[in-house]
């Protein structure tokens, strides 16, 4: 597991860096320090990747850990599981999470239980970065937002992170972990900037961050939801709700301590979600804090999810099927008052 | 000509496997092992002529009828019968079964309940292997039945591109589960695949150990070459249906009488015999202590206790 630095407090000299940039950093760093870290997926060696997320990472590596792979994610998935089982650290991208459903078999059938079938002798420390969300109309199989898929499989963890600051330090545990995770990124995030410390530091996972404290309402959201329920509250504010943001960054673990914490003070919750409702794990954490703090609760926690739909390639038609800023403030509002 | 000592080596571990399948199919019908289980009867020579060709650094993949592979790849017989048995002493604690089992001391890097799921494993753990420096081969066991899912022709391509210290053993034992070959394949000469990715292919006598080692270990030396991987296609014949509760009606009589009269432990003693006409006492006191040892194991596996089901639910908290 990673090295525990004190997170979420920024000390200075600060940075600012893009969230691309930031794990960039951390694949860097960690290749640095650990030569059994290596990197595959299409398109990331000379290209640097879609996003350019592992740009310049060949030019100091070389290609022995930085791989370019055919379009084959079932096999060179499989191919990590192999060399994550016999000693290596591999970081395979898999360039939207829409296709990581090629290589669920590996995720789930093998990543996922060789631990588990080793009676803990072996492990696979494999992390799978991919991306999910909707961008900017890339219709129905570029745009969906699946952690719910791999939210239900035990024996994998799941990081989901918001900004440049948890992108990178939960990149280096993820790494770091002897454990399978998937490293969710979202594909509007990758050009937004934020602080990072001039030190090297990890975001342990498993541990939520309030992004804003408040006291009439807990706003619980991740990924691409965060900055976007950060604005609503400042909104809220203005019209005078008083919002707390927590992002749980890892949905698994699920630090559940701290959710509850919250919502025990706001006695409101409201969980904000991109991916659909159905089977969701706004879903999961609603049912946490209904059977945990029952009757202390002021109202219902409230889900503001996607629409059970394929996402449209329109981009009004796509907007409807996900939560906006000004969904969030009505949503909140409604809570604030109910 | 290889060695008396080697002929007999192959002929131990050959019967060691037919003799450690029937006396667990035994245990099978007496209902102390349940769930699955895929016998490797018919289909030994493959597993023993390819992992007498491998060093201890090397690696295997095994899949769903996987005891052949751990037992030639020298795994313990006590653990392994007692993790049939679902017993605490068993290679996966009692949490994998017949399927399941992995042993990192030999380099077994698990046999699989999915069918083609460890061809792409073996070939990352080949990747491993290249990027660290070392020297070492993996040895990939599938069917037939695996050659028909895309992560075969993916994972070829792979060890191809990066030339990779593969062996892919393609065991042909003619049915995937109930399906005859022929009837899901335009041509049953399944090596030919492997030439299409640009990589050295050819078939074996999957019943003749010795045919079987002799190729595996040219297959081995092209792999430390740098010429991998290789496509080896081991023609043989399942002796019984897919799993222990299954007839094999479907299994022609003439065809498996066909394959049982070229049955790879009588074929594999006929090799000794050749060479030495005398040794038939010697192969009878292998056969002795072997047997010995596999009782050793069920005792063990019997006597051994069974997993906590209180220390399991701690132990997996964290999943």
């Amino acid at each position: 597991m990673a090295e525990q630095v004190t997170d979420a407090t920024i000390i200075a000299p600060a940075r600012t860096v893009k969230y691309r940039e930031a794990l960039n950093e951390a694949l860097r760093e960690e290749m640095q320090r650990d030569p059994s870290v290596f990197l595959m997926g299409i398109g990331i060696a000379e290209r640097g990747g879609s996003y350019r997320v592992t740009e310049g990472l060949m030019d100091e590596f070389g290609p022995s850990r930085v791989i370019d792979t055919p379009i084959s994610e079932a096999s060179f998935t499989g191919a990590a599981v192999g060399a994550a089982i016999t000693g290596m650290r591999p970081v395979v991208e898999i360039l939207f999470v829409d296709f990581a459903l090629l290589a669920l078999d590996q995720l789930i059938n093998q990543a996922a239980k060789y631990r588990f079938f080793t009676n803990d002798a072996g492990c696979v420390p494999l992390v799978i970065r991919t991306q999910g969300g909707v961008g900017n109309g890339l219709a129905a199989q570029h745009s969906q937002s699946l952690e719910a898929l791999f939210y239900h499989i035990p024996g994998l963890k799941l990081v989901a992170p918001a900004t440049p600051y948890d992108a990178k330090g939960l990149l280096k545990s993820a790494i770091r972990c002897d454990d399978p995770v998937v490293f969710m990124e979202h594909k509007l995030l990758y050009t937004t900037a934020g602080d990072i410390p001039t030190d090297e530091y990890c975001v342990e996972l498993g541990k939520a961050d309030t992004k804003r404290t408040g006291s009439d309402l807990t706003l619980i959201a991740w990924s691409n939801m965060v900055p976007r329920s950060l604005a609503a509250a400042e909104a809220l504010a203005a019209a005078g709700v008083d919002v707390e943001v927590v992002d749980p960054r890892s949905l698994v673990p699920l630090d559940t301590e701290t959710i509850l914490a919250s919502v025990s003070k706001t006695r409101r919750a409201l969980i904000v979600q991109e991916a659909v409702r159905r089977g969701g794990v706004a879903s999961d954490i609603a049912s946490i804090i209904h059977e945990e703090l029952y009757g202390r609760l002021a109202a219902p926690a409230r889900i503001l999810a996607g629409r059970n739909t394929p996402i449209p390639f329109n981009l009004a038609l796509e907007r409807a099927c996900i939560p906006q800023e000004a969904d969030i403030v009505a949503a909140a509002q409604a809570l604030a008052q109910g | 000509m290889y060695p008396r000592a080697t002929l007999v080596d192959l002929y131990r571990t050959v019967y060691t496997i037919r003799a450690f399948e029937n006396r667990c199919i035994k245990l099978y019908r007496q209902g102390l092992i349940r769930g699955y289980f895929h016998p490797y009867l018919g289909q030994e020579a493959i597993a023993a002529g390819v992992c007498a060709a491998l060093g201890p650094q090397d690696y295997i993949v095994s899949n769903h009828r996987g005891h052949g592979h751990c037992i030639a790849r020298g795994a313990d017989l006590g653990r392994m019968t007692a993790e049939l048995l679902g017993k605490a002493t068993g290679y996966c604690g009692g949490r994998g079964g017949s399927m399941h089992i992995a042993d990192s001391e030999t380099g077994n890097l698990g046999a699989n309940g999915i069918v083609g799921a460890g061809i792409p494993i073996g070939v990352g753990a080949a990747l491993g292997a290249r990027i660290r420096g070392e020297d070492r081969v993996t040895a990939v066991f599938f069917s037939d039945g695996a050659s028909n899912n895309g992560v075969f022709p993916e994972a070829m391509n792979l060890a191809a591109i990066w030339g990779l210290a593969v062996i892919f053993v393609l065991e042909n034992n003619q049915y995937a589960v109930s399906t005859p070959v022929e009837s899901v394949t335009r041509d049953p000469d399944l090596y030919k695949r492997g030439l299409a990715y640009g990589i050295e292919s050819f078939p074996v006598d999957g019943n003749d150990v010795v045919e079987v080692y002799a190729k595996s270990c040219e297959a081995a030396a092209t792999c430390r070459r740098g010429d991998g991987p290789v496509l080896i296609e081991a023609k043989t014949y399942r002796q019984m249906g897919h799993h222990v509760n299954d007839p094999g009606l479907y299994m022609p009589r003439d065809r498996l009488a066909h394959y049982k009269s070229r049955d790879p432990v009588e074929m594999a003693a006929g090799r000794v015999l050749a060479l030495d006409h005398s040794a038939s006492a010697d192969l009878q006191d292998i056969r002795s202590v072997v047997d010995t040892e596999i009782e050793a194991a069920v005792t063990f596996a019997t006597d051994s206790p069974a997993p906590c089901p209180q220390q399991f639910l701690e132990r997996t908290e964290g999943y």
